[in-house]
Protein backbone atom coordinates (compact mmCIF):
# COMPACT_ATOMS: atom_id res chain seq x y z
CA UNK A 1 0.00 0.00 0.00
CA UNK A 2 2.67 2.34 0.75
CA UNK A 3 4.62 1.47 -2.53
CA UNK A 4 1.29 2.23 -4.37
CA UNK A 5 0.51 5.66 -2.49
CA UNK A 6 4.40 6.48 -3.05
CA UNK A 7 4.75 5.44 -6.63
CA UNK A 8 1.74 7.61 -7.78
CA UNK A 9 2.76 10.59 -5.67
CA UNK A 10 6.48 10.79 -6.90
CA UNK A 11 7.18 8.58 -9.76
CA UNK A 12 4.31 8.58 -11.71
CA UNK A 13 3.21 12.28 -10.73
CA UNK A 14 -0.31 12.76 -12.16
CA UNK A 15 0.97 16.23 -13.24
CA UNK A 16 4.34 16.01 -14.22
CA UNK A 17 4.78 12.51 -16.06
CA UNK A 18 1.59 11.95 -16.60
CA UNK A 19 0.25 14.89 -17.93
CA UNK A 20 -3.18 14.79 -16.01
CA UNK A 21 -4.57 18.07 -14.77
CA UNK A 22 -2.59 20.69 -16.96
CA UNK A 23 -5.12 23.17 -17.12
CA UNK A 24 -6.03 23.63 -13.40
CA UNK A 25 -1.92 23.28 -13.18
CA UNK A 26 -1.65 26.03 -15.13
CA UNK A 27 -4.91 28.22 -14.62
CA UNK A 28 -5.44 27.99 -10.62
CA UNK A 29 -1.47 28.53 -9.75
CA UNK A 30 -1.02 32.34 -9.72
CA UNK A 31 -1.38 32.13 -5.99
CA UNK A 32 -0.45 29.49 -3.65
CA UNK A 33 -3.68 30.15 -1.46
CA UNK A 34 -5.98 29.05 -3.95
CA UNK A 35 -3.68 26.21 -5.55
CA UNK A 36 -4.28 24.62 -2.11
CA UNK A 37 -7.99 25.26 -2.48
CA UNK A 38 -7.91 23.88 -5.34
CA UNK A 39 -5.66 20.74 -4.32
CA UNK A 40 -7.52 20.21 -1.08
CA UNK A 41 -10.93 20.05 -3.66
CA UNK A 42 -8.99 17.70 -5.95
CA UNK A 43 -8.03 15.30 -3.30
CA UNK A 44 -11.37 15.21 -1.86
CA UNK A 45 -13.50 14.40 -5.20
CA UNK A 46 -10.75 11.68 -6.57
CA UNK A 47 -10.56 9.60 -3.36
CA UNK A 48 -14.43 9.50 -2.96
CA UNK A 49 -14.45 8.95 -7.03
CA UNK A 50 -11.95 6.22 -7.59
CA UNK A 51 -14.04 4.37 -5.48
CA UNK A 52 -17.18 4.79 -6.26
CA UNK A 53 -16.16 4.03 -9.80
CA UNK A 54 -14.33 1.00 -9.07
CA UNK A 55 -17.25 -0.32 -7.14
CA UNK A 56 -19.73 0.35 -10.09
CA UNK A 57 -17.36 -1.03 -12.58
CA UNK A 58 -16.55 -4.32 -10.67
CA UNK A 59 -19.93 -4.92 -9.09
CA UNK A 60 -22.58 -3.61 -12.26
CA UNK A 61 -20.34 -3.21 -15.47
CA UNK A 62 -18.81 -6.42 -14.89
CA UNK A 63 -21.53 -8.75 -14.19
CA UNK A 64 -23.99 -7.15 -17.07
CA UNK A 65 -21.21 -7.11 -19.79
CA UNK A 66 -22.12 -3.17 -20.37
CA UNK A 67 -18.30 -2.36 -20.14
CA UNK A 68 -18.35 -0.95 -22.87
CA UNK A 69 -20.18 2.25 -21.31
CA UNK A 70 -17.08 2.88 -19.04
CA UNK A 71 -16.67 6.27 -20.24
CA UNK A 72 -20.36 7.71 -20.02
CA UNK A 73 -21.13 6.07 -16.54
CA UNK A 74 -17.98 7.41 -14.88
CA UNK A 75 -18.45 10.86 -16.36
CA UNK A 76 -21.91 11.20 -15.17
CA UNK A 77 -20.63 9.17 -11.50
CA UNK A 78 -18.07 12.11 -11.41
CA UNK A 79 -20.24 15.33 -12.53
CA UNK A 80 -22.69 14.05 -9.96
CA UNK A 81 -20.64 12.99 -7.19
CA UNK A 82 -19.08 16.73 -7.37
CA UNK A 83 -22.49 18.08 -7.02
CA UNK A 84 -23.43 16.47 -4.31
CA UNK A 85 -20.10 16.93 -2.94
CA UNK A 86 -20.74 20.60 -3.08
CA UNK A 87 -24.23 20.11 -1.15
CA UNK A 88 -23.08 18.02 1.65
CA UNK A 89 -20.18 20.14 2.00
CA UNK A 90 -21.95 23.44 2.15
CA UNK A 91 -24.45 21.94 4.75
CA UNK A 92 -22.27 20.40 7.06
CA UNK A 93 -18.90 22.92 6.94
CA UNK A 94 -19.30 26.64 6.09
CA UNK A 95 -15.57 27.32 6.55
CA UNK A 96 -14.86 24.55 4.04
CA UNK A 97 -17.29 25.27 1.42
CA UNK A 98 -15.59 29.07 1.39
CA UNK A 99 -12.21 27.80 1.10
CA UNK A 100 -13.00 24.91 -1.95
CA UNK A 101 -16.52 25.93 -2.70
CA UNK A 102 -15.38 28.03 -5.90
CA UNK A 103 -13.21 25.00 -7.23
CA UNK A 104 -15.89 22.12 -6.89
CA UNK A 105 -17.76 23.41 -10.24
CA UNK A 106 -13.98 23.45 -12.09
CA UNK A 107 -13.76 19.90 -11.03
CA UNK A 108 -16.14 18.15 -13.16
CA UNK A 109 -13.66 18.88 -16.57
CA UNK A 110 -10.21 17.96 -14.74
CA UNK A 111 -8.96 15.23 -16.35
CA UNK A 112 -7.03 13.85 -13.63
CA UNK A 113 -9.87 12.79 -11.97
CA UNK A 114 -11.32 10.75 -15.16
CA UNK A 115 -7.73 9.76 -15.76
CA UNK A 116 -7.31 8.21 -12.56
CA UNK A 117 -10.96 6.38 -12.39
CA UNK A 118 -9.75 5.23 -15.79
CA UNK A 119 -6.25 4.17 -15.04
CA UNK A 120 -7.57 2.79 -12.04
CA UNK A 121 -9.60 -0.19 -14.12
CA UNK A 122 -7.19 -0.82 -16.78
CA UNK A 123 -4.15 -1.23 -14.43
CA UNK A 124 -5.64 -2.90 -11.24
CA UNK A 125 -8.64 -4.27 -11.93
CA UNK A 126 -8.82 -8.32 -13.01
CA UNK A 127 -11.20 -10.87 -12.36
CA UNK A 128 -8.65 -12.91 -10.15
CA UNK A 129 -7.98 -10.25 -7.46
CA UNK A 130 -10.90 -9.91 -4.81
CA UNK A 131 -13.08 -6.99 -4.48
CA UNK A 132 -11.70 -5.82 -1.30
CA UNK A 133 -7.70 -5.86 -2.38
CA UNK A 134 -8.79 -3.90 -5.83
CA UNK A 135 -11.20 -1.12 -3.75
CA UNK A 136 -8.22 -0.57 -1.39
CA UNK A 137 -5.12 -0.67 -3.84
CA UNK A 138 -7.86 2.15 -5.89
CA UNK A 139 -8.19 4.13 -2.84
CA UNK A 140 -4.71 4.49 -2.08
CA UNK A 141 -3.79 4.95 -5.41
CA UNK A 142 -6.25 8.01 -5.84
CA UNK A 143 -4.79 9.43 -2.19
CA UNK A 144 -0.99 8.83 -3.65
CA UNK A 145 -1.73 10.80 -6.53
CA UNK A 146 -3.87 13.32 -5.22
CA UNK A 147 -1.01 13.93 -2.69
CA UNK A 148 1.29 14.21 -5.66
CA UNK A 149 -0.81 16.65 -7.35
CA UNK A 150 -0.76 19.09 -4.20
CA UNK A 151 3.01 18.76 -3.90
CA UNK A 152 3.54 19.68 -7.18
CA UNK A 153 0.74 22.87 -7.41
CA UNK A 154 1.91 23.88 -4.33
CA UNK A 155 5.72 23.84 -5.51
CA UNK A 156 4.70 24.99 -8.85
CA UNK A 157 2.47 28.21 -7.22
CA UNK A 158 5.66 28.99 -5.14
CA UNK A 159 7.65 29.54 -8.15
CA UNK A 160 4.88 31.49 -9.89
CA UNK A 161 4.78 33.75 -7.28
CA UNK A 162 8.86 34.37 -7.49
CA UNK A 163 8.65 34.86 -11.24
CA UNK A 164 5.90 37.14 -11.46
CA UNK A 165 8.48 39.73 -10.11
CA UNK A 166 11.18 38.47 -12.25
CA UNK A 167 12.26 40.01 -15.42
CA UNK A 168 11.36 38.45 -17.95
CA UNK A 169 11.74 39.53 -21.29
CA UNK A 170 8.04 40.16 -23.14
CA UNK A 171 7.63 36.53 -25.36
CA UNK A 172 8.46 34.56 -22.44
CA UNK A 173 6.19 36.50 -19.54
CA UNK A 174 3.51 33.87 -17.95
CA UNK A 175 2.61 30.66 -19.79
CA UNK A 176 5.86 29.99 -21.44
CA UNK A 177 8.08 30.66 -18.94
CA UNK A 178 5.51 28.76 -16.35
CA UNK A 179 5.55 26.07 -18.80
CA UNK A 180 9.41 26.09 -19.24
CA UNK A 181 9.94 25.59 -14.86
CA UNK A 182 7.53 22.95 -15.14
CA UNK A 183 9.53 21.22 -17.58
CA UNK A 184 12.59 21.71 -14.89
CA UNK A 185 10.27 20.34 -12.06
CA UNK A 186 9.63 17.26 -14.44
CA UNK A 187 13.52 16.63 -14.76
CA UNK A 188 13.54 16.75 -11.14
CA UNK A 189 10.79 13.94 -10.63
CA UNK A 190 12.25 12.07 -13.58
CA UNK A 191 15.07 11.73 -11.44
CA UNK A 192 13.19 9.52 -8.63
CA UNK A 193 12.33 6.86 -11.08
CA UNK A 194 14.95 5.00 -9.34
CA UNK A 195 13.94 4.62 -6.07
CA UNK A 196 11.24 1.58 -6.01
CA UNK B 1 -19.13 36.55 -40.10
CA UNK B 2 -19.30 34.20 -43.47
CA UNK B 3 -18.76 30.62 -43.80
CA UNK B 4 -14.98 30.94 -44.61
CA UNK B 5 -13.93 33.13 -42.01
CA UNK B 6 -15.73 30.79 -39.21
CA UNK B 7 -13.52 27.82 -40.67
CA UNK B 8 -10.47 29.60 -41.15
CA UNK B 9 -10.47 31.63 -37.70
CA UNK B 10 -9.34 28.15 -35.42
CA UNK B 11 -5.98 28.38 -37.40
CA UNK B 12 -3.98 30.67 -35.96
CA UNK B 13 -6.58 33.64 -34.80
CA UNK B 14 -8.27 31.66 -32.20
CA UNK B 15 -6.01 28.37 -32.05
CA UNK B 16 -7.07 26.52 -29.24
CA UNK B 17 -3.93 25.70 -27.92
CA UNK B 18 -1.64 28.30 -29.09
CA UNK B 19 -4.21 30.90 -28.08
CA UNK B 20 -6.85 29.95 -25.47
CA UNK B 21 -5.02 27.11 -23.84
CA UNK B 22 -7.74 24.75 -23.55
CA UNK B 23 -6.84 21.04 -24.60
CA UNK B 24 -3.56 21.40 -22.48
CA UNK B 25 -3.30 17.76 -21.52
CA UNK B 26 -3.15 15.68 -24.98
CA UNK B 27 -0.88 19.08 -26.22
CA UNK B 28 1.52 17.65 -23.77
CA UNK B 29 1.06 13.91 -23.58
CA UNK B 30 0.06 12.41 -27.15
CA UNK B 31 3.02 14.67 -29.03
CA UNK B 32 5.62 12.69 -28.55
CA UNK B 33 5.35 11.82 -31.89
CA UNK B 34 4.27 13.07 -35.52
CA UNK B 35 1.85 10.06 -36.12
CA UNK B 36 0.53 10.25 -32.52
CA UNK B 37 -0.21 13.62 -32.91
CA UNK B 38 -1.76 13.36 -36.05
CA UNK B 39 -4.42 10.59 -34.74
CA UNK B 40 -5.49 12.16 -31.88
CA UNK B 41 -6.42 15.27 -34.08
CA UNK B 42 -8.50 13.10 -36.57
CA UNK B 43 -9.95 11.42 -33.58
CA UNK B 44 -11.15 14.92 -31.91
CA UNK B 45 -12.27 16.58 -35.16
CA UNK B 46 -14.53 13.67 -35.52
CA UNK B 47 -16.04 14.09 -31.98
CA UNK B 48 -15.94 17.81 -32.23
CA UNK B 49 -17.77 17.93 -35.01
CA UNK B 50 -20.10 15.71 -34.32
CA UNK B 51 -21.21 16.67 -31.03
CA UNK B 52 -21.77 20.24 -32.36
CA UNK B 53 -23.71 19.06 -34.84
CA UNK B 54 -25.71 17.31 -32.13
CA UNK B 55 -26.12 19.50 -29.99
CA UNK B 56 -27.12 22.22 -32.23
CA UNK B 57 -29.84 20.30 -33.44
CA UNK B 58 -31.13 19.46 -30.05
CA UNK B 59 -29.99 22.94 -29.02
CA UNK B 60 -33.62 23.76 -28.44
CA UNK B 61 -34.95 20.76 -26.44
CA UNK B 62 -32.39 21.59 -23.67
CA UNK B 63 -33.31 23.05 -20.20
CA UNK B 64 -31.08 25.76 -19.39
CA UNK B 65 -30.19 24.04 -16.16
CA UNK B 66 -29.43 20.52 -17.13
CA UNK B 67 -27.60 21.74 -20.37
CA UNK B 68 -24.04 20.78 -19.09
CA UNK B 69 -24.89 17.04 -17.97
CA UNK B 70 -26.51 16.82 -21.41
CA UNK B 71 -23.54 17.93 -23.45
CA UNK B 72 -21.67 15.72 -22.01
CA UNK B 73 -23.60 12.42 -22.22
CA UNK B 74 -23.43 13.26 -25.83
CA UNK B 75 -19.67 13.83 -26.11
CA UNK B 76 -19.34 10.97 -24.27
CA UNK B 77 -21.49 8.88 -26.83
CA UNK B 78 -18.80 10.04 -29.72
CA UNK B 79 -15.90 9.45 -27.50
CA UNK B 80 -17.18 5.98 -27.03
CA UNK B 81 -17.68 5.11 -30.49
CA UNK B 82 -14.43 6.84 -31.62
CA UNK B 83 -12.87 5.06 -28.63
CA UNK B 84 -13.94 1.51 -30.43
CA UNK B 85 -13.66 2.49 -34.07
CA UNK B 86 -9.39 3.42 -33.13
CA UNK B 87 -9.51 -0.33 -31.47
CA UNK B 88 -10.87 -1.74 -34.09
CA UNK B 89 -9.04 -0.32 -36.97
CA UNK B 90 -5.84 0.98 -35.74
CA UNK B 91 -4.92 -0.90 -32.65
CA UNK B 92 -1.76 0.59 -32.47
CA UNK B 93 -2.54 4.03 -31.93
CA UNK B 94 -5.14 2.82 -29.86
CA UNK B 95 -2.24 1.41 -27.47
CA UNK B 96 -0.04 4.60 -27.78
CA UNK B 97 -3.11 6.80 -26.83
CA UNK B 98 -4.23 4.90 -24.14
CA UNK B 99 -6.15 6.33 -21.44
CA UNK B 100 -5.85 9.63 -23.56
CA UNK B 101 -9.07 8.38 -25.67
CA UNK B 102 -11.85 8.31 -23.33
CA UNK B 103 -9.91 11.94 -22.00
CA UNK B 104 -11.58 13.61 -24.25
CA UNK B 105 -14.57 13.94 -23.06
CA UNK B 106 -13.29 16.23 -20.52
CA UNK B 107 -10.97 18.21 -22.95
CA UNK B 108 -11.95 21.57 -22.17
CA UNK B 109 -12.29 22.72 -26.10
CA UNK B 110 -15.27 20.12 -26.82
CA UNK B 111 -17.17 21.59 -23.69
CA UNK B 112 -16.53 24.79 -24.42
CA UNK B 113 -17.05 24.88 -28.26
CA UNK B 114 -20.35 23.45 -27.50
CA UNK B 115 -21.02 26.14 -24.72
CA UNK B 116 -20.12 28.98 -26.57
CA UNK B 117 -21.16 27.86 -30.40
CA UNK B 118 -23.18 25.00 -31.24
CA UNK B 119 -25.68 26.34 -28.30
CA UNK B 120 -26.51 28.99 -29.88
CA UNK B 121 -26.18 28.27 -34.10
CA UNK B 122 -27.41 26.37 -36.34
CA UNK B 123 -26.45 23.31 -37.51
CA UNK B 124 -24.65 23.85 -40.78
CA UNK B 125 -22.77 26.57 -38.79
CA UNK B 126 -21.92 24.64 -36.05
CA UNK B 127 -20.64 21.72 -38.37
CA UNK B 128 -18.50 24.19 -39.60
CA UNK B 129 -17.07 25.43 -36.82
CA UNK B 130 -16.50 21.92 -35.38
CA UNK B 131 -14.47 20.99 -38.18
CA UNK B 132 -12.28 24.01 -38.37
CA UNK B 133 -11.43 24.53 -35.04
CA UNK B 134 -11.26 20.06 -34.62
CA UNK B 135 -8.46 21.31 -37.73
CA UNK B 136 -6.54 24.18 -35.87
CA UNK B 137 -6.39 21.75 -32.60
CA UNK B 138 -4.64 19.10 -34.94
CA UNK B 139 -2.80 21.45 -36.90
CA UNK B 140 -1.16 22.86 -33.21
CA UNK B 141 -0.76 19.68 -32.33
CA UNK B 142 1.14 18.27 -35.37
CA UNK B 143 3.44 21.30 -34.93
CA UNK B 144 4.36 20.14 -31.54
CA UNK B 145 4.36 16.43 -32.52
CA UNK B 146 7.31 17.29 -35.57
CA UNK B 147 8.82 19.56 -33.31
CA UNK B 148 9.54 16.79 -30.57
CA UNK B 149 10.07 14.35 -32.30
CA UNK B 150 12.66 15.96 -35.19
CA UNK B 151 14.90 17.41 -31.86
CA UNK B 152 14.24 14.14 -29.92
CA UNK B 153 14.91 11.08 -32.97
CA UNK B 154 16.60 13.42 -35.69
CA UNK B 155 13.71 12.36 -37.84
CA UNK B 156 10.13 11.47 -38.79
CA UNK B 157 9.09 8.27 -38.59
CA UNK B 158 5.77 7.35 -40.39
CA UNK B 159 3.40 4.05 -40.57
CA UNK B 160 4.53 3.13 -36.89
CA UNK B 161 1.09 3.75 -35.34
CA UNK B 162 -1.65 4.83 -38.42
CA UNK B 163 -2.77 2.36 -40.74
CA UNK B 164 -3.17 4.77 -44.11
CA UNK B 165 0.56 5.61 -44.51
CA UNK B 166 1.14 2.17 -45.69
CA UNK B 167 1.87 -1.48 -44.83
CA UNK B 168 5.81 -0.73 -44.27
CA UNK B 169 7.65 1.92 -41.91
CA UNK B 170 9.37 4.46 -43.22
CA UNK B 171 12.21 6.28 -40.89
CA UNK B 172 12.91 9.97 -42.89
CA UNK B 173 16.13 10.13 -40.58
CA UNK B 174 17.79 13.49 -41.43
CA UNK B 175 20.26 13.79 -37.96
CA UNK B 176 22.45 10.70 -37.20
CA UNK B 177 20.14 9.28 -34.51
CA UNK B 178 23.41 9.74 -32.22
CA UNK B 179 22.67 13.67 -32.18
CA UNK B 180 19.49 13.82 -31.38
CA UNK B 181 18.31 15.11 -27.89
CA UNK B 182 16.45 12.49 -26.77
CA UNK B 183 15.21 14.57 -23.72
CA UNK B 184 12.80 16.19 -26.24
CA UNK B 185 10.32 12.59 -26.34
CA UNK B 186 10.64 11.98 -22.70
CA UNK B 187 7.88 14.08 -20.03
CA UNK B 188 10.06 17.15 -19.47
CA UNK B 189 11.03 17.82 -23.23
CA UNK B 190 6.95 18.17 -23.72
CA UNK B 191 6.76 20.83 -21.27
CA UNK B 192 9.68 22.80 -22.40
CA UNK B 193 8.81 22.17 -26.05
CA UNK B 194 5.14 23.49 -25.81
CA UNK B 195 6.86 26.23 -23.60
CA UNK B 196 9.38 27.46 -26.42
CA UNK B 197 6.48 27.41 -29.39
CA UNK B 198 4.30 29.51 -27.17
CA UNK B 199 7.19 31.69 -26.66
CA UNK B 200 7.32 32.03 -30.29
CA UNK B 201 3.99 33.03 -30.73
CA UNK B 202 3.70 35.53 -28.21
CA UNK B 203 7.20 36.93 -29.40
CA UNK B 204 5.70 37.68 -32.53
CA UNK B 205 2.40 39.17 -31.51
CA UNK B 206 4.58 41.39 -28.42
CA UNK B 207 6.32 42.75 -31.69
CA UNK B 208 3.12 42.86 -34.18
CA UNK B 209 1.89 45.42 -31.05
CA UNK B 210 4.82 47.36 -30.88
CA UNK B 211 4.66 48.02 -34.55
CA UNK B 212 0.90 48.90 -34.44
CA UNK B 213 1.44 51.48 -31.45
CA UNK B 214 4.82 52.91 -33.25
CA UNK B 215 2.71 53.41 -36.30
CA UNK B 216 -0.26 54.85 -34.80
CA UNK B 217 2.22 57.31 -32.73
CA UNK B 218 3.93 58.42 -36.24
CA UNK B 219 0.28 59.12 -37.65
CA UNK B 220 -0.28 61.18 -34.61
CA UNK B 221 3.10 63.09 -34.92
CA UNK B 222 2.14 63.54 -38.57
CA UNK B 223 -1.12 65.07 -38.02
CA UNK B 224 0.34 67.23 -35.47
CA UNK B 225 3.00 68.56 -37.54
CA UNK B 226 -0.06 68.95 -40.46
CA UNK B 227 -2.20 71.25 -37.68
CA UNK B 228 1.15 73.17 -36.62
CA UNK B 229 2.31 74.22 -40.40
CA UNK B 230 -1.29 75.15 -41.19
CA UNK B 231 -1.59 77.00 -38.29
CA UNK B 232 1.63 79.06 -38.93
CA UNK B 233 0.67 79.40 -42.66
CA UNK B 234 -3.02 81.14 -41.52
CA UNK B 235 -1.00 83.29 -38.68
CA UNK B 236 1.46 84.83 -42.10
CA UNK B 237 -1.35 84.99 -44.18
CA UNK B 238 -3.12 87.64 -41.73
CA UNK B 239 -0.10 88.81 -40.74
CA UNK B 240 0.31 89.71 -44.67
CA UNK B 241 -3.10 90.87 -45.13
Amino acid sequence: MVVATLNAMLINNVILSQFLGVCPFLGVSKKSSSAVGMSGAVMFVMIISSLVTYTIYALVLVPFGITYIQTIAFILVIASLVQLVEILIKKFSEGLYKSLGIYLPLITTNCAILGVAEGNISSIYSSDITFISGFTTAGFTALGTALGFGLVMFAFSSIRERLDSADIGEAWKGIPISLVTAGIMSIAFLGLKGII
Amino acid sequence: MTKKENFLKGFIKENPIFVFLLGMCPALAVTASFETSLGMGILVVFVLTMSNIVISSVRNFIPYEVRTPAYIVIIATFVTIVRMLTAAYAFDLYLSLGVFIPLIVVNCLILGRAEAFASKNRVLDSAIDGLGMGLGFTFALVVIGIFREFLGTGGIALGVYLPFFGPNEIHLQVIPEIYALNFFVLAPGAFIALGIILAFMQGRKAKRVRLEIEESKRIIAEKKQAALAKKKAAALTKEAA
